[in-house]
């Protein structure tokens, strides 16, 4: 096939949703798998799930955004990185499932038995991802065993690989941190104490992981070679270097929203390191180079991607502002007056 | 045996018709919740804000379970039929991608707003979120059904490349066949979601509960079900000639007509017999009927199912029973939504009617499952009509993977099911909340 300039402006709006994703859904996830660890009661367990009430849903259409851009832009792509990765994926998705469903739920029973169910099902459907979404990722930047028709040669349990699971440890750490961070500014008294301290500790083995991580892909991938043969590119591992350490910094000042966003900036840009070190690949075959699935040879039509590069132009920035928008609107804090109306979660 | 095509195949039909339990009220009740919220901004009547807030808390505990099955069907589509993900990528990926863009993201950020924003709010932009919730829903049915359209006639399209790719954006968006779907399929969901309301507003009426308020809901969805009621007996029919133009096999199929025929008649009682491929009973004919209603002639010739080899027809008895059935129920939805128009200002003194509508609430349900079993039973053996066969379609996973996620579907989806109608259960019987304990959109200052 031709090769067109879409092809790279997909590849990266492509990785432009993902890294997005992440980053806004990091945070819900973070809340989640902190919920037993930091709420003494159930006020504490209410605002932790309020903290996330109106964002969560629209944060997970990213998800789907993002999977339909691989399907519309990159079908073969999309194709062999669902089926090949089938397990996972379906933990994944029965796991969102159960969070989403354990939002909604939760508080239209008293019985506390009903409430820690749906709190299970919670912290386990924030967990799952995280942790899959890592080892995922991290297995498309070493490569997957894919031979030239895109078959999987291995099983899951292949995937949870060193290298693999340091992925999916780095994701889990960066959204605990990335959740802790949000309840610093959307709780009060002990709460927020407590999340500051949990962001506070969780930092430094946060921050081991990102250091272990970009040296590991050293070793473990090739990610490194575009970032050296393009130099401008290590402004995206800087920036996200930058975001990290700039976390502890924030909070101790009290600067909380600077301390997130410094959060949001490194999740973002971990993200774009990997996908930048992919380019121009999106799945690269462990087995042979050549059978590496890349933006040439498994994109739509110039056609398609045309016009769908016109959709997104036009409605992704809309999305963006209206998004922004609710963030606005609703980014006080979760008040205990807030939980006694029946709106509240 | 059990093979990959078969377990893939069962999981979508789980998915799928399991999603489809929560899409047509999302659908409907949307729209209706947010009709009741206008005419509270309009009127200031309270009763319309305690039914914009009873119907939305309804809406809710449906949307939650829509929502999380619904991102299983588009992944599905890449986990098992990763074949037809990459042969037809390129047109079909599109269009869902255009829908999460245009319409998801709307819907899912704007009924969070309207959830938390009642204290945040003005009034009338509230009622605009709620508004913008139904909008987006319904404009990704349109979207989803396009695609669905395609499947069921590709249009737009030229084999390059070894896959379908797009030659016409415009012929695919314009799809009469994904149009006719649309239309049909968004009118069975809002005569689900008026007898829903119809069905629950009976119940509380025939106890004398809050019958003002109710009241009040009653005559709302009467016009609402009547409306569409009756457009679905005639758009069914629009649509029913579309197949007959465009998929032949499956216009044979839901008759259960065997022999090519001219002049066809329309047998009011058939009984298929697969195995001998013929009817075990036919009874009642209507001459030319069959004729007229595909192709607008009494005289018209239409194909048998012999006219196919075998291993290009569909499965006829389920086709046929599930289009029978469905046509059926939309007959009685319409008879039924004359009676109720008929009684919408006094339905408290029509006892029978108030007796019977809470059950039929489960009805619109059955015929919407059932239009789907047609839609994609009748398809069959194709994935993409006439284009590419199912069983070329799937992914390269072992069946025991398969297997093992089947069950897991129906596992955590009857749970779930059975946990989301307890809950709807519960709050319809509950009622709406009482006057006074009642905020209204921005009294309390945030």
């Amino acid at each position: 096939m031709e090769q067109n300039i879409f092809q790279i402006i997909w590849f990266i709006l492509w990785g432009v949703l993902w890294a997005v994703y992440f980053t806004l859904d990091g945070f819900d996830f973070g809340l989640g798998m902190l919920l037993p660890f930091i709420a003494k009661n159930d006020v504490d367990r209410r605002v932790i799930y309020n903290a996330a009430g109106p964002f969560w849903d629209g944060n997970e259409v990213w998800l789907i955004t993002a999977g339909g851009a691989t399907f519309a832009a990159f079908p073969k792509t999309y194709a062999v990185m669902f089926s090949a990765l089938y397990t996972p994926l379906l933990l994944i998705l029965f796991a969102l499932i159960l969070r989403g469903v354990a939002f909604e739920f939760r508080a239209k029973e008293e019985s506390p038995v009903w409430k820690g169910i749906w709190d299970l099902c919670l912290v386990v459907g924030s967990f799952l991802p995280a942790l899959l979404f890592g080892v995922a990722f991290a297995n498309f930047f070493q490569g997957l065993p894919i031979d030239w028709q895109g078959i999987m040669h291995g099983n899951t349990l292949s995937l949870l690989n060193p290298y693999g699971l340091l992925g999916g440890l780095l994701f889990v750490m960066m959204f605990i941190v990335h959740g802790a961070l949000w309840l610093t500014i959307k709780s009060n008294g002990a709460l927020k104490r407590r999340a500051k301290k949990v962001a506070e500790s969780f930092w430094v083995i946060e921050m081991l992981l990102v250091i272990i991580f970009l040296v590991a892909t050293g070793f473990f991938t090739d990610l490194w070679v575009n970032f050296f043969r393009y130099k401008w590119l290590l402004i995206i591992p800087a920036l996200a270097l930058l975001g990290f350490v700039a976390i502890p910094g924030f909070l101790a000042y009290g600067s909380y929203w600077k301390a997130w966003f410094s959060s949001a900036l490194a999740i973002l840009m971990t993200t774009a390191f990997g996908v930048a070190g992919l380019f121009p690949r999106l799945i690269p075959s462990s087995l042979n180079p050549d059978w590496s699935l890349t933006i040439y040879n498994s994109s739509s039509s110039p056609l398609t991607l045309k016009i769908m590069t016109a959709v997104a132009l036009i409605f992704v920035p809309i999305v963006i502002l209206y998004q922004c928008w609710t963030y606005k609107t609703f980014s006080e804090k979760v008040k205990p007056e807030f939980l006694e109306t029946e709106e509240a979660y | 045996m059990l093979d990959v095509v078969l377990l893939s195949r069962l999981q979508f039909a789980v998915a799928s018709l399991f999603h489809f339990l929560f899409v047509p009220l999302t659908l409907g009740l949307s729209i209706l919740t947010a009709i009741f919220e206008t005419l509270y901004v309009k009127t200031g009547d309270e009763d319309y804000l305690r039914a914009a807030k009873f119907w939305g808390k309804l809406f809710l505990i449906n949307f939650a379970l829509g929502v999380v099955t619904g991102i299983t069907l588009e992944f599905q589509f890449g986990t098992n039929w990763s074949k037809y993900s990459m042969y037809v990528g390129d047109i079909f990926g599109s269009l869902l991608a255009i829908e999460a863009t245009l319409a998801f993201f709307l819907e899912s950020t704007f009924i969070a707003v309207w959830h938390f924003g009642w204290n945040r709010l003005s009034p009338k932009l509230h009622a605009l979120s709620i508004w913008l919730v139904a909008i987006a829903s319904n404009i990704s049915a349109l979207w989803i059904l396009l695609a669905n359209g395609w499947m069921q006639h590709p249009v737009g399209y030229t084999i390059r490349n070894g896959r379908a790719e797009l030659t016409n954006f415009l012929e695919v968006v314009t799809n009469p066949f994904g149009w006719m779907e649309f239309m049909h399929t968004v009118s069975g969901a809002y005569i689900l979601a008026g007898f829903f309301v119809l069905g629950i507003s009976a119940w509380h009426l025939r106890r004398k509960r809050e019958v003002t308020f109710f009241k009040k809901c009653f005559k709302v969805a009467a016009v609402w079900t009547l409306v569409f009621a009756l457009f679905e007996v005639f758009n069914g029919h629009l649509h029913g000639s579309e197949v007959a133009k465009a998929q032949p096999t499956k216009l044979a199929a839901m008759e259960s007509l065997w022999e090519t025929k001219q002049g066809a008649p329309m047998y009011l009682l058939v009984i298929p017999d697969e195995e001998h491929e013929r009817n075990k009973l036919e009874l009642f004919p209507i001459p030319g009927m069959l004729s007229l209603l595909a192709y607008h002639d009494p005289g018209a010739t239409v194909k048998g199912l012999k006219e196919w080899p075998e291993e290009e027809r569909p499965p006829v008895a389920l086709t046929f029973w599930s289009f029978r059935l469905m046509v059926g129920l939309g007959f009685l939805f319409a008879a039924l939504s004359l009676w109720v128009f008929w009684k919408r200002n006094n339905p408290e003194e029509a006892p029978w009617l108030l007796r019977i509508l809470p059950w039929v609430i489960p009805l619109p349900y059955l015929a919407c499952e059932l239009g789907w079993m047609v839609a994609e039973v009748g398809r069959q053996p194709w994935i993409v009509y006439g284009l590419m066969k199912t069983s070329k379609a799937v992914s390269p996973i072992a069946p025991a993977q398969v297997g093992i996620s089947l069950l897991a579907f129906i596992l955590v989806y009857t749970l779930l099911g059975l946990v989301d109608f307890y809950l709807l259960f519960k709050f319809a019987r509950k009622g709406p909340s009482a006057k006074k304990t009642l905020a209204a959109p921005s009294s309390i200052n945030a």
